[in-house]
């Protein structure tokens, strides 16, 4: 800890340079091009983009690519509140109250809030990557799978939470997402399981392509019911800051979204996508008036924000200390400095100091770039709004192909989530969410894999898993979220029986 | 961002040069457009790793640009079906590996395509050689202990590895069927999961690639018991061999290879299998595979001729390992 100053000290002087700046800068615009365009995500890019990095300095290519995933993040955020897709699988929370002030004439405001909550969160995420980078990892490697199983269900305890309208149906989607994260060769065996011997299922079903599907072309399809009179246009912008009141509201949701965001970021299984899941429910939770959520509540997008970027920071911890990567862009950072000769782990710190304090620094910069980036420019994403709906649709539509084209190079999976589209405007014809099936997608195959693990590790005993301290811990957490999603349906459903 | 200026400019002027000299004649000769080489993994991974550099000098001698294309899926299969089935031009060539051209046809029964049939071999890129390692409280000092230890005890060991039909998995096959070992095979998705399980402790012993795990032994995170190579390698001098190790029947490497597909004319697959060769030769990329801790040193697969026997005895090799194991289908 008392090295922190020269260490950082370190660190600036490296980023600093005018060279690494550029890099930062170039970096966070790509990135939130490419965050903006959906479909074409920080993985695609990433890959697209390694090869000009091959003549850079090993500090300053990192830099770049790590620009180019905050970028993304951000610019996930920005089409989750202007077209109701999220470009990531972090900004799907976003879509639920960003894009509901989107509708109601505060995208300006919905932007607005997201960029300076992703800022302090990303310079508190900063601070605390670090200072705790090392020690924290010692934390982290006390999950194990029962652990994980455990935060797992957990997660989806909060999806049960979170939803809007029934529980039945929030359950019901959210097992379905489950079931459909079951699809492809099972990793024990080989054995494929619902494919129906169609080759493209094998590897079972992309994020990129049942997130398209179930909500960028679903939401198109459900704009174009509307006969070209999309309620959004006609509403005017408002204001691209927010209020005294918005800031007054949004600061508590930061900072909580923040602490959230970067703790669960550390956990080496992918922990930061249940950040802003787990900050949308505690919102949503001690909120005064919770049915204000999904209508538009500003806390709604402050707080998961916050926590998406500091997990988008925290993540580095486990790759830059352990040099084992949590996640698909982490892994790709790992061949990208494989590539620059520097093989991250353990001794990435003391070997190359510059580099580790370097990329720890040019973090905040990059986040001090977002906010100069994207602050001038919230008005030119709202003008997109401004658009007429028939020329936008078009365009979201190809470069959504284009995007969901590019993750894996393959024909089928555009057919497929052209299959999902179909599915989900069913689903929102009948009135069912489909966030929770999304959840259910991301954590299912996540919590199937880590159970069978811990039970082949305790030889098939069930009692492994309740027994350890941490996992009993997210047991009952995850126990007592679920009464608390039935009990106020109790008891509204009392007060209505009062009120007759 | 000027130094990537500089360089491009520096793989512009032969291109210019190539080009204006190709204008005279009346034929262009291979290549006139850029290549396309299919990975059949995601980018990152050590196959995608050795593909790029082994391409990048390629494409300095041929004059065209290599372009890495990464079609992952069904253990790699997925991008060598697409590579097999695309025009025998010499535009499209794929980075084969032990798993797409050798154990798959145990693997998947249904598999489309026949390594020893469906290619024109172009020669043995790099290989990276196999490590066994354990949690570092392993109750081993070395591997004669290790491979006691683990003889004994095995119904009670956790083994991990990274999903059937991984190299992890394969290898680990043939490293448990030597020793009639039978621990519980605990599946990851991805080495790097597995690995962190295995710095953690809750699993025994995994066999991974070595450029995976340099950077934990080194950091004394997990201990290594032998590389499956008959000479050390120089990325970690300090591991002993399976051979001095007391087990020299482990002999297995990762190895990676470039593929055309069947039909290439012969005057092709000798221009490619040159700048191949040319590669591996040359300073810097042999560097630059040694420091990932890459092995270069089948110098015979380098040739279409020695490639190909490489798959037949590979494919042989492992069909007879994972039947008795009762992994093949």
């Amino acid at each position: 800890m008392s090295d922190l100053v020269p260490n950082l000290a370190l660190g600036f002087s490296v980023a600093f340079s005018a060279q690494n700046v550029l890099l930062a800068f170039t970096g966070c615009l790509v990135g939130t091009l490419i965050g903006v365009l959906p479909g074409v995500g920080p993985i695609a890019t990433i890959t697209m983009l390694l090869p000009v990095t091959f003549g850079m300095e090993p500090t300053g290519a990192i830099i770049m690519l790590a620009g180019i995933y905050y970028g993304a993040q951000y610019g996930g955020s920005t089409t989750a509140i202007l077209v109701n897709i999220p470009g990531e699988v972090t900004s799907v929370i976003t879509t639920l109250d960003g894009h509901e002030m989107a509708r109601q004439g505060r995208a300006g405001v919905a932007l607005g809030v997201a960029a300076i909550g992703s800022f302090f969160a990303g310079t508190f995420a900063t601070l605390v990557v670090a200072a705790l980078a090392a020690p924290l990892v010692r934390v982290a490697l006390l999950f194990g799978p029962a652990e994980y199983f455990a935060l797992m269900v957990a997660g989806l305890a909060f999806a049960v939470v979170l939803a809007r309208g029934s529980v039945p149906k929030a359950i019901a989607m959210i097992l379905v997402g489950v079931l459909l994260s079951s699809v492809g060769t099972d990793l024990e065996t080989g054995v494929e399981r619902m494919t129906f011997g169609w080759a493209p299922l094998s590897d079972g079903i992309d994020f990129a392509v049942l997130a398209m599907g179930v909500f960028g072309f679903a939401e198109v399809l459900r704009n174009l019911d509307v006969n070209e009179r999309r309620d959004v246009v006609k509403k005017p912008i408002g204001r691209l800051l927010p209020t005294r009141d918005d800031l007054r509201r949004s600061v508590a949701p930061i900072l909580r979204g923040s602490l959230l965001g970067a703790a669960l970021g550390i956990l080496p299984g992918n922990g930061a996508v249940l950040g802003p899941f787990a900050s949308y429910t505690l919102e949503k939770r001690i909120a005064k008036d919770p049915s204000r959520f999904g209508r538009g509540a500003i806390e709604g997008v402050a707080g998961p924000e916050s926590a998406n970027n500091a997990g988008a920071q925290t993540a580095f911890i486990p790759l830059l200390s352990l040099g084992i990567p949590p996640n698909a862009v982490m892994a790709l950072m790992v061949g990208a400095m494989t590539i620059h000769g520097i093989v991250p782990g353990p001794l990435v710190m003391t070997k190359n100091p510059s580099l580790f304090w370097g990329v720890i620094a040019s973090m905040w910069i990059g986040n001090l770039m977002l906010l100069v980036i994207n602050l001038p420019m919230v008005g030119i994403w709202v003008r997109f709004l401004e658009v007429p709906y028939r020329l936008l649709f078009p365009a979201i539509l190809l470069f959504s192909c284009i995007g969901i084209y590019s993750v894996n190079n393959s024909v089928s999976d555009v057919f497929l989530s052209a299959g999902f589209a179909v599915a989900g405007y069913a689903l929102l014809k009948l009135g069912f969410e489909t966030a929770p099936l999304l959840l259910g997608f991301v954590l299912g195959r996540l919590m199937e894999e880590n159970m069978r693990r811990a039970l082949a590790i305790a030889r098939g005993d069930l009692a492994h898993i309740v027994q350890r301290p941490i996992s009993a811990a997210f047991l009952a957490l995850a126990v007592i979220v679920i009464a608390m999603a039935i009990l106020p349906a109790v008891r509204k459903r009392r007060e209505e029986v009062f009120v007759e | 961002m000027t130094r990537t200026a500089r360089i491009s400019w520096k793989l512009l002027l032969p291109l210019t040069a190539a080009a204006v000299l190709s204008a005279g004649v009346a034929r262009a000769a291979y290549p006139e457009r850029p290549i396309t080489m299919i990975v059949p993994f995601a980018a990152g991974g050590p196959t995608d790793v050795v593909a790029r550099i082994v391409a990048e000098n390629m494409s300095r001698t041929l004059g065209q640009q290599i372009v890495v294309e990464n079609v992952a899926g069904a253990g790699g299969t997925t991008g060598i079906l697409r590579g097999a089935q695309s025009a025998p031009d010499g535009y499209t060539i794929m980075m084969g590996h032990m798993g797409t051209h050798g154990a798959a046809p145990a693997v998947y029964p249904e598999l489309k395509y026949d390594p020893t049939k469906d290619f024109a071999p172009i020669g043995l890129a790099a290989g990276t050689p196999i490590l066994v390692v354990a949690r570092k409280d392993f109750p081993a000092k070395d591997l004669k202990e290790f491979v006691a230890y683990v003889k004994a005890n095995s119904e009670k060991l956790n083994e991990a590895h990274a999903g059937v039909g991984s190299v992890s998995f394969t290898t680990c096959s043939l490293f448990n069927s030597l020793l009639g070992a039978n621990p519980t095979r605990v599946v990851y998705r991805g080495t790097g999961p597995a690995l962190n399980d295995l710095v953690a402790g809750q699993v025994d012993y995994m066999c991974d690639q070595i450029v995976n795990l340099v950077p934990q032994i080194q950091a004394g995170t997990i201990r290594a018991y032998g590389v499956a190579l008959p000479a050390r390698s120089p990325a970690l001098p300090e591991v002993p061999t399976t051979v001095e190790g007391g087990l020299p029947e482990f002999q297995v490497s990762a190895w990676n290879a470039v593929f055309a597909p069947k039909g290439t004319p012969p005057e092709i697959v000798k221009k490619l299998s040159d700048a191949l060769r040319k590669a591996l030769a040359d300073e810097g990329t042999r560097k630059r595979l040694l420091d990932l801790g890459g092995d270069v040193s089948n110098v015979a697969a380098q040739t279409p001729e020695g490639l190909q026997k490489l798959v037949e005895s590979e494919v042989a090799r492992w069909n007879k390992v994972l039947k008795a194991t009762g992994q093949a289908k």
